[in-house]
């Protein structure tokens, strides 16, 4: 097992160096450059402009500016934010915990809603709650999940008026409500994914002979589905979950813009309208590094769940 | 030991009118195909059958349907009717642009890294997986921050967004199919490389290909209308699903028609795509049946 896990830590290295390099040059295919984008043309003082791109070192030759920005990357110094002046980790540190509370509400939605559902679906197979729940989620799959957002926000906050619609309050306990619309939001469309995938290695888990066995021994329905094939059935669902963890960071751009919710999302559309490159690079490379390492660990998570690669083969 | 090339599997090669036939026999795949032709007939004559101009304002703002305008007004009193149709051109047009030119690159790139692998592999592959391990929403978003919203951008990002998911199904086939016998043996009879690939390797990728197109459709016109919501799509005044979202939304108080109508297109269009590519990927490869399209 612990081969099996120490090959997959080292093979993350070249997929996190190749993201590195892919948002080093993202920046670089701005048409012009960074300063003429920022300074525009009728800013175009020659001196100033020489000045700026010494300062953020685009006077020195290509391979140079990258070890410069790569250097200072392994210190954890993604820049400084062109607006604000801060860093652009600083900036991330104060808003990531948003994200990341949205993101893990929205998993914790996506998971109630798709395992019992999957479940179901899968034991009563063609049934009437079967064909139910297929529908819901081709529905959920075609859905985008920030136009739920809208009808969610015109049901709950315009029309009843029970919950907020915007930002996320002031962190106190009772301001857990400004989550429940953004995280079911962004849960509802995971769900969709998620509960085709339960139902299909449900299905493919209540044909094998251990269930077969577990019937025959005499053990009640309910005891043969949640112990044998449910648990069994959850390990392709973890894997789902990885895949998910993609989906759920760029679910949370949108849906973060939706709410108003203070999160990395609305930094990053923020940033872009506002052209400030360092914050959407550090941004989007702060996401994309969260993925692979969130990705990693389902792996490794995959691995302990599984006997067969516990044992190490 | 020289022997003749035997003839390749039948399973790839396979009529389009069958096809046709066993997609319009599954009720599903009937549902989707008649969803893809309407939109697709919506987006091709909106010139001819949308009642105003798009983009031609009046008084009526927030007119509620039933009146002069089918569907209701918008903010501006644009016909909300005339501006979906409209609309599913942009989102038509953008989505089979992007996925027909990620197929195309992919399926080049793909067949390059499987069937000649070496070093075109070992460049193609790891570039391809590091795209890949990209959220795709973050990749579009990084392109399009970086060279400004817009119709061509949207598209760049897009076609960079699909190109991997191309890549990996054709260089899968080609390496597995280049290993069969019957290629093998095609090499030996001293067959050109052109030739082993538009006879055995490219038919064995159709079916996949098929596939994947639908589906990156579907998933394309989601996208597209993501960025649209968020301002990076294609601009105004060109109507587009997303963007008549977020202005819809600011108005939501009110009036819903605006946030209602597109919406409604999106998810019937992408709805139609999925149902089209879930009964496709059950008639052409019934190893696939019930796996996600994402």
């Amino acid at each position: 097992m612990l081969r099996i896990m120490l090959i997959r830590l080292v093979s993350v290295v070249p997929v996190l160096l190749g993201i590195s390099v892919i948002s080093f040059f993202v920046i670089r295919m701005i048409p012009g450059d960074v300063i003429s984008s920022i300074m525009g043309e009728d800013f175009a003082d020659p001196q100033v402009e020489a000045e700026m791109r010494r300062y953020f070192g685009l006077d020195m030759p290509i391979h140079e500016q990258f070890l410069h920005w790569f250097g200072g990357l392994l210190q954890g110094d993604l820049g400084t934010s062109m607006r604000s002046g801060q860093p652009v980790l600083s900036e991330i540190a104060d808003r990531f915990p948003a994200t990341l509370l949205l993101a893990v509400s929205a998993l914790v939605v996506s998971i109630l809603i798709s395992i019992p559902f999957g479940v179901v679906s899968a034991t009563k197979r063609n049934g009437v709650l079967d064909a139910a729940s297929r529908l819901i989620s081709l529905v959920g799959l075609s859905l985008p999940n920030f136009w739920l957002g809208i009808l969610l926000v015109y049901v709950f906050s315009v029309t009843l008026g029970w919950l907020p619609s915007q930002g996320s309050g002031d962190g106190g306990l009772a301001d857990l409500r400004y989550l429940i619309l953004p995280a079911v939001t962004l849960g509802a469309s995971l769900a969709a994914i998620s509960m085709r995938m339960t139902r299909s290695s449900m299905l493919e888990v209540l044909n094998q002979d251990y269930v077969r066995t577990a019937r025959a021994k005499g053990l009640g329905e309910h005891v043969v589905v949640v112990r044998h094939a449910l648990r069994n059935s959850l390990i392709p669902v973890v894997t789902v979950l990885g895949i998910q963890a993609g989906a759920l960071l760029g679910g949370t751009v949108v849906v973060e813009q939706v709410f108003s919710w203070p999160g990395l999302g609305t930094m990053v559309i923020r940033g872009i309208s506002q052209r400030d490159y360092p914050v959407v690079q550090g941004t989007l490379l702060f996401l994309a590094f969260f993925y692979v390492v969130v990705n990693l660990l389902v792996d490794l998570i995959y691995v302990y769940l599984d006997p067969r690669l516990r044992s190490g083969h | 030991m020289v022997t003749e090339p035997a003839p390749a599997p039948p399973a790839a090669r396979r009529d389009g009118l069958r096809l046709l036939r066993v997609i319009l026999k599954d009720r599903i795949g009937a549902v989707g195909m008649v969803i893809v032709v309407v939109m697709t007939l919506a987006a091709v004559l909106a010139p001819l059958i949308a009642p105003y101009d798009p983009t031609a304002m009046s008084s009526r703002r927030l007119e509620t349907p039933g009146g002069v305008f089918p569907l209701g007004a918008d903010e501006a009193g644009r016909d909300l009717l005339s501006r979906a149709l409209y609309g599913a051109r942009t989102s038509l047009t953008v989505s089979l642009i992007v996925v027909t030119c990620a197929g195309v690159i992919g399926v080049v790139l793909g067949l390059l890294a499987g069937f000649y692998r070496g070093v075109l592999d070992g460049v193609i592959t790891p570039v391809m997986d590091v795209l890949f391990s990209f959220p795709t929403l973050l990749l579009a978003l990084a392109v399009v921050a970086a060279r400004g919203p817009g119709t061509e951008n949207l598209i760049l990002a897009l076609v960079i967004v699909f190109i991997p998911s191309f890549a990996r199904i054709v260089r899968g086939t080609a390496l597995s199919v280049s290993k069969e016998p019957y290629v093998e043996s095609a090499h030996a009879v001293g067959l050109s490389s052109a030739r082993i690939i538009f006879k055995y390797v490219l038919p064995n990728s159709v079916a996949p290909i098929a596939v994947q197109f639908t589906t990156s459709l579907a998933y394309a016109i989601l996208i597209e209308a993501s960025l649209g919501y968020l301002g990076l799509g294609v601009q105004p005044p060109q109507p587009s699903w997303g963007s008549m979202l977020s202005s819809g939304k600011a108005f939501m108080e009110l009036s819903l028609w605006p946030s209602l109508v597109p919406g409604i297109c999106i998810m019937i269009t992408v709805l139609g795509f999925n149902l089209l590519g879930d009964t496709l990927r059950d008639a052409l490869d019934p190893r696939l049946r019930g796996r996600s399209g994402r």
